[in-house]
């Protein structure tokens, strides 16, 4: 029982990965951008939710203003910075946007200081559900991996099944004949980008009552995406679940079968995908 | 040179739905020019790509001299003695013409762990690099940075290129294109000196240069070859007049 | 190589002289600040040789760098000086060894693959060292007597004199830029410039491209190591942060502000990026806000990724290039 509930764990951490992949696979396969700041990203969600919650008492409301915030800052940076990089060499996309994060960490530390924050779980759903006797399991958590689930199909379907899909797909493969079939290319990068960054807002933000909030929290996870996505295969939105799973998986079960080597378990993953499939697991959507 | 076979039977590559090469089957052999025709997209690129292995066949085989290459990687093959020249000059246009030349002799020779000694101290690479761009006429112009020369001495770099790499079967794809009259004369005649003891796959679209070099020709369209033989005997063919050359009287 | 035109080589040599001479001020806080804007150089330069010349952006690099110096720590007793004849070859071998199971691995992918697998193996070190007890976790181990550098009893150079090691850097400093050009100028370093310029096109030539780009991953991860064990033994300790992707990062940025692709260029990089970094620290000139030069450094990296890409070295060379041109025509 013990190892359902690791299972449960593992299968919530992957699906929040999923969002922050997906964001970032997204980019990748669109806009051929690598995105160091995304991880900001990610911390910048976690933040706002530890302010708007404080501010508006209830992280319900928090959420919706967060995502709002987060788009408009993904429509900025992409306006003035990101546009500038899309047919440049990838280190100067690597490096401006390793510059964005030491901008943002220190704007972070400006706001809202150093330490570690809590953002409290809201009163609906701050209870467990019993699984045995003596075990039971925080629905606050069934609630994260539901949301994530949720997203990964309307994800799916509009990516599948839309026209705006379509024009993601088509931008994804052949940027200049989707732009000579009347896709407008330029607005269509800003959307994927701002949602990109919406996306990763917001994954910071529901998990912020269970992760808590601190510096640093978006590097750390960003490299964690990095691996999904090459595990995955860059642009492949069913790669990223796949992979986030897995990945989300192995990160907990190592915590506990082999704690000093738990930090290691996701890239010596990545190192055997490798050897095996060097394009990762999928092709792009 | 020892004759050099290039035997293709039933090669196809297959892109997604579409079939680019299908069922072709063709030699190259001899110190001659087998030259491959047909209108845009009958698949005579593709079918370079497949015999240098910038491309993987989906099926059928490539055998050189004996020795099944089908599956083996461009840079193998390169060292086995096929030379590739490309339709979209494909040099180092940062490097000068000599340059371009010379890292191209290095292949056959390469050095690899010397790294105390200078590239240019081994004459013997410079002087291949130089023979090969005097054959094709660039040696004036062998400090040029390639970027700099004009499209005609480019296409006579990638040649260049391609001999210095002592290959014994030459795959050439459109040497000519976007050449003037008498750019394409000159490079008639060098094409003509080379396939006197070279096995050249000339793959092209003037069809002057063709009828003036080849000895064996084939006529691709969609992907299939239409007829191949002796080049007066396959333009007399109705078939390929009507999807292709039109009738002789046609051609002043 | 690009030959750089002659008021830049009047330029370079200049700045030799005034390092060579330069401790004859006898400022400590100044030899020990250029002395680590040196071995930063030498770091910078090795990258220079995978990223500016073979064209693989690698975030990876500080990985190898780490892990030199903790070799050293490793290797050297707690509280005897150690010879640098055995340990410093030791480090840069361990190093090679380390760029070599990396680099079979990494190098099977390309482009943007290739800048995160190289990021997740430098992490992969760095939680190998964070978590484990191999390497003294967070706390990292410290170095409690340097190496020393001595034949037979006659002792050579006293490493704990600041003006010493100085010179020793410096002449470790001149060694790697004469060893690279050497390199790029050898059959094998061609074939690594033709790689950046055209990879498909030197794999149809017939070279095994592979090989040519692991080998240049060995040699650019040992010299990396070189520097990570000078830093040691400057710094006097090691710990995971020096593995961090942050240090990879600058370092890359090192190369990108002086000109990558001339390897003079990663060493003016590394002393820019250094004094930049100093200056926006200077509590003197920027007051409070010199406790957030990081916010300045992040804005000063996008300034310099879109206005100066080419690198510092690059407008050196344009406006060495105008005075000789007039004085052509003129």
């Amino acid at each position: 029982m013990e190892f359902l509930i690791q299972i449960l764990n593992g299968i919530q951490y992957g699906l929040l990965l999923f969002l922050l992949a997906s964001g970032l696979t997204l980019i990748f396969g669109i806009m051929g951008v690598i995105n160091l700041a995304h991880g900001s990203f990610y911390m910048v969600g976690a933040y706002l939710a530890y302010w708007l919650a404080r501010e508006t008492g209830s992280l319900w409301l928090a959420l919706p203003i967060g995502v709002v915030i987060s788009i408009a800052i993904g429509v900025l940076l992409e306006s003035a910075l990101i546009r500038r990089l899309y047919q440049r060499d990838h280190l100067y996309q690597v490096l401006l946007t390793f510059g964005l994060i030491l901008i943002f960490e220190e704007l972070r530390s400006i706001l809202f200081g150093n330490d570690v924050h809590g953002v409290p779980i809201p009163p609906a759903l701050n209870f467990s559900i019993p699984l045995t006797e003596t075990l039971s399991y925080p629905v606050y958590r069934l609630f994260i991996s539901g949301v994530c689930l949720a997203l990964a199909a309307a994800l799916y379907f509009v990516i599948q099944k839309t026209r705006i899909g379509m024009m993601v797909r088509a931008g994804n493969s052949n940027r200049e004949m989707a732009q000579v079939l009347g896709v407008n290319i330029p607005l269509l990068y800003t959307l994927v980008f701002a949602f990109g960054v919406a996306l990763a807002a917001f994954a910071g933000m529901i998990a912020a009552p269970v992760s808590s909030v601190f510096p640093g929290m978006g590097n750390q996870i960003l490299i964690i995406c990095f691996v999904v996505v090459v595990i995955g295969g860059i642009g492949s939105i069913k790669g990223a679940m796949v992979a986030a799973l897995l990945i989300g998986i192995a990160d907990t079960l190592g915590k506990v079968l082999l704690p000093e080597y738990s930090g290691m378990a996701v890239y010596l993953l990545m190192a055997a995908v490798l050897i095996w499939r060097p394009q990762g697991l999928f092709q792009a959507t | 040179m020892a004759d050099a076979a290039l035997r293709v039977s039933g090669l196809t590559r297959r892109f997604g739905g579409v079939v680019a090469v299908n069922d072709v089957t063709l030699e190259v052999a001899g110190n001659a020019v087998h030259a491959v025709i047909g209108p845009n997209g009958a698949g005579k690129s593709t079918l370079a790509n497949l015999l240098s292995g910038d491309l993987r066949p989906s099926a059928g085989t490539i055998v050189f001299d004996g020795t099944d290459i089908s599956r083996l990687p461009a840079d193998r093959r390169s060292r086995m003695g096929i030379g590739r020249s490309y339709q979209k000059t494909n040099v180092f246009r940062e490097f000068t013409a000599l340059e371009n030349c010379r890292l191209a002799a290095q292949s056959r020779d390469p050095h690899p762990f010397n790294w105390f000694r200078d590239a240019l101290s081994y004459r013997g690479i410079l002087e291949g690099a130089e023979r090969a761009l005097a054959t094709v006429g660039l040696k004036a112009r062998m400090a040029v940075p390639a970027g700099h020369l004009s499209h005609g001495e480019q296409r006579q770099l990638e040649i260049a290129m391609c001999l210095a790499t002592r290959p014994r079967v030459l795959i050439l794809d459109e040497p000519l294109a976007g050449m003037g009259t008498e750019e394409s004369a000159a490079m008639v005649d060098l094409l003509r000196a080379i396939a006197a003891d070279h096995a050249v796959l000339l793959v092209e679209h003037d069809m002057d240069a063709v009828f003036a070099l080849a000895r064996v020709l084939t006529v691709m369209v969609n992907g299939v070859v239409l007829d191949t033989g002796d080049p007066q005997k396959v333009r007399a063919n109705p078939a390929v007049q009507s999807a292709y050359l039109g009738r002789p009287e046609d051609h002043a | 190589m690009r030959e750089p035109p002659n008021i830049t080589r009047v330029l370079l040599l200049l700045g030799l002289a005034s390092l060579a001479l330069f401790p004859l001020t006898g400022s400590t806080f100044y030899i020990q600040l250029l002395t680590k804007i040196m071995i930063m150089a030498i770091f910078a330069m090795s990258l220079d040789l995978i990223v500016g010349y073979t064209g693989l952006v690698s975030l990876g690099h500080s990985a190898f760098f780490g892990f030199a110096g903790y070799v050293l720590a490793l290797t050297a007793p707690r509280y005897e000086a150690v010879s640098l004849w055995l340990t410093l070859p030791v480090s840069m071998a361990a190093t090679g060894i380390l760029a070599l199971a990396i680099g079979v691995l990494v190098l099977r992918t390309a482009g943007i693959y290739f800048i995160m697998v190289t990021l997740a193996f430098a992490q992969m070190l760095y939680y190998l060292f964070h978590d484990t007890k191999l390497g003294g976790g967070s706390d990292g181990i410290y170095l409690h007597a340097r190496p020393s550098l001595a034949i037979g009893d006659i002792s050579l150079l006293n490493l704990a004199n600041h003006a010493h090691f100085y010179y020793l850097v410096l002449a470790f400093l001149l060694a790697v830029y004469f060893l690279l050009r050497q390199v790029l100028a050898s059959p094998f370093g061609r074939v690594l410039v033709g790689i950046k310029a055209n990879e498909a096109r030197v794999r149809a030539l017939g070279f095994q491209v592979f090989n040519y780009k692991l080998g240049a991953f060995v040699l650019a991860g040992a010299l990396a190591g070189l520097a990570g064990y000078l830093a040691a033994c400057q710094f006097g300790f090691v710990n995971p942060e020096i593995l961090s992707w942050h240090y990879s990062g600058v370092v890359l940025m090192m190369l990108i502000l002086g000109g990558m692709g001339r390897l003079y260029g990663a060493v003016i990089g590394a002393f820019a990026f250094v004094l930049v970094q100093e200056l926006f620290s200077y509590q003197d000139i920027f007051g409070e806000y010199a406790k957030r030069w990081q916010l300045a450094m992040g804005g000063f990296i996008v300034l310099v990724v879109l206005l100066l890409p080419r690198g510092l070295a690059d407008l050196m060379e344009r406006a060495g290039r105008r005075p000789e041109s007039e004085s052509a025509n003129g």
